[in-house]
């Protein structure tokens, strides 16, 4: 397998709702910019929609197909109208349970959030739909992310759950950079960088003794994971 | 002292610069941690981790030109106050106390900062980032000096913190095995949203070294050292082996995303060495400032926590 140093980082300019050829054209840590319309949403939302089964406030899929894991610092300027200063992306594997839901009910092809998400869950899901996962970059470039969203089209259900978790949608242009994590065939760049750093992170516990006290499921292998 | 009552520092005043604290620290970046950041980018090679520097130097950027929060994660604003022994505070602690929470709605409604503070069970928010224990207070204590400083730091992020009991037998060995697996269990695909500044808390009891490692990771400036030598050494070897962990920011490979390793210690159990590891996120947010009783204000970046006296060792 070739290295995260081989990678073409090729920039990508899509227009949403984002189509089966420009997805499957987008390679591991290529960089894309969206313009067009992009949601919000996160697990008030999906609790929403997917355990208390309310009826979408809106017809998802005739809006966009890119949905994104955040919430926003967003305040109202002097005429009213809803500014986003900033937005940065929250961790994407708590969402596994109700993703599928959104990517096979409403159409959701593009997954910008943080961190990326489990190889079989990409498998499982990704690679059949031709879906991609986006990783936002940093992650806390908010204010890059802010600046690329021109304004607030609506935001819905905002009473209920609150700023940070009601859903948005987005005006964006030249909205990102965002690095390609999972491509349409289900690949990972994670994987790709796991496989390179924990070679050298093995090599720094060699030597090293367990701690004399363990605790139950305390990590002790340097090449497992958090989640 | 018959004059310590004309000498009060005002509560009025305490409020307004709780205010611009909280804005001050949303909006720039501190130089140190600016400084470290452009560096890493410079020296860095591999070609993701390199783009990934290059953005964060870049948002620094938009951030201050455009008056945007550099991260929408805009935190948990939360204090760090050291009072001098001879400072008088015009209608005492409560009133410093009312001050600072007032000061940090305000900055809540007019900065904005993004409304964080919910109850944990409930989660209700009264959209002004107070509420029971929040924001927090952490006092320390100047003798022979009159001022009053105030630290206001706005925490982000819910990873890259852990706490180990070790023992003596542990050794150095045992800090750097968890130095290790905290990076890790957080430092692989970015959750400690590195280059991160790792702060180390060791000995006390639980509470105390939890306390002080976010200290150290958050009131320490990068480039600074612990002044017991044997510490400062420790600090420089473990900044070397983040470094050789490869682990980049977002966890892709290249020359390591610790800025800098500080570590405080506490006097503890003679059984045991307790440790905490906490990780600070390159949204780097504090400002401090010294109020003089004259109504001066002076603000500043270094917050200077850990004075001699704070880091004391004698009964005096
Ligand atoms: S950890 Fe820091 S940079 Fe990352 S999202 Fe939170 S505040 Fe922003």
């Amino acid at each position: 397998m070739s290295g995260t140093a081989d990678l073409e980082m090729k920039e990508h300019h899509l227009t949403t709702p984002a189509t089966a050829e420009d997805l499957a054209k987008l390679e591991l840590g290529d960089v894309v910019y969206f313009d067009g319309l992009v949601f919000t949403g996160r697990i008030g939302l999906y609790k929403k929609l997917f355990d208390e089964k309310a009826p979408p406030p809106v017809d998802i899929a005739s809006l966009t197909n890119v949905t994104f894991h955040c919430s926003p610092a967003v305040g109202k300027n002097e005429a009213g109208e809803w500014e986003v200063a900033a937005v940065t992306a929250t961790a994407s594997f708590r969402f596994e349970k109700h993703l599928p839901l959104l990517l096979d009910g409403h159409g959701v092809r593009c997954v910008i959030g943080k961190g990326g998400m489990a190889q079989q869950f990409y498998e499982d899901h990704f690679k059949r739909l031709g879906a991609v996962f986006l990783n936002t970059v940093g992650y806390g470039i908010g204010a890059q992310y802010g600046r690329g969203i021109t304004g607030v089209r609506d935001v819905y259900w905002l009473d209920e759950l609150g700023i940070a978790q009601a859903m948005w949608v987005f005006e964006v242009k030249d909205f990102g950079p965002f690095l390609v994590e999972c491509d349409a065939r289900g690949n990972s760049l994670y994987q790709m960088a796991l496989a390179e750093t924990n070679v050298e992170l093995g090599k720094l516990y060699e030597g090293l003794p367990l701690p004399t006290l363990k605790r139950m499921g305390e990590v002790h292998n340097p090449e497992d994971e958090v989640f | 002292m018959p004059t310590m009552e004309t000498h009060a520092i005002s509560s009025e005043l305490i409020r307004e610069v709780a205010f611009e604290l909280n804005r001050r620290a949303a909006i720039g970046i501190p130089k140190d941690v600016g400084d470290s950041i452009a560096d890493m980018a410079e020296r860095e090679t591999q070609k993701l981790s390199k783009f990934v520097l290059l953005e964060i130097v870049n948002n620094y950027k938009v951030a201050v030109d455009e008056q945007r929060p550099m991260c929408a994660d805009t935190g948990l604003p939360r204090f760090y106050a050291k009072i001098g022994n001879d400072a008088a505070i015009e209608g005492g602690f409560v009133a410093l106390e009312r001050s600072v929470r007032q000061g940090t709605a305000d900055a809540t409604e007019r900065v904005p900062l993004r409304p964080n503070r919910v109850h944990p069970i409930t989660r209700h928010d009264y959209n002004n980032n107070v509420g029971i224990h929040a924001p927090t207070v952490d006092y320390s204590w100047e003798p022979d000096v009159d001022w009053i400083e105030l630290t206001s730091f706005h925490k982000g992020g819910l990873f890259g913190g852990d706490y180990r009991m070790l023992f003596p037998t542990d050794g150095i060995d045992g800090i750097k095995r968890f130095f290790l697996d905290v990076i890790s269990e957080f430092f692989k695909r970015g959750l400690s949203c590195q280059p991160a500044i790792v702060g180390i808390g060791i000995g006390g009891t639980k509470d105390t070294c939890v306390r002080l490692a976010k200290e150290a990771a958050c009131l320490r400036v990068v480039g600074d050292r612990n002044p017991d030598p044997e510490i400062g050494k420790l600090e420089e070897d473990l900044n070397d082996l983040g470094r050789r962990t490869s682990l980049g920011p977002m966890g892709f490979k290249g020359e390591g995303a610790v800025m800098d390793t500080h570590i405080e210690v506490a006097y503890t159990h003679t059984g045991g060495m307790p440790i905490s590891i906490h990780h600070q996120c390159f949204a780097l947010r504090r400002a401090t400032a010294r109020i003089h009783p004259d109504g001066r204000v002076e603000y500043r970046e270094n917050p200077l926590w850990f004075t001699d006296y704070y880091r004391r060792d004698s009964v005096a």
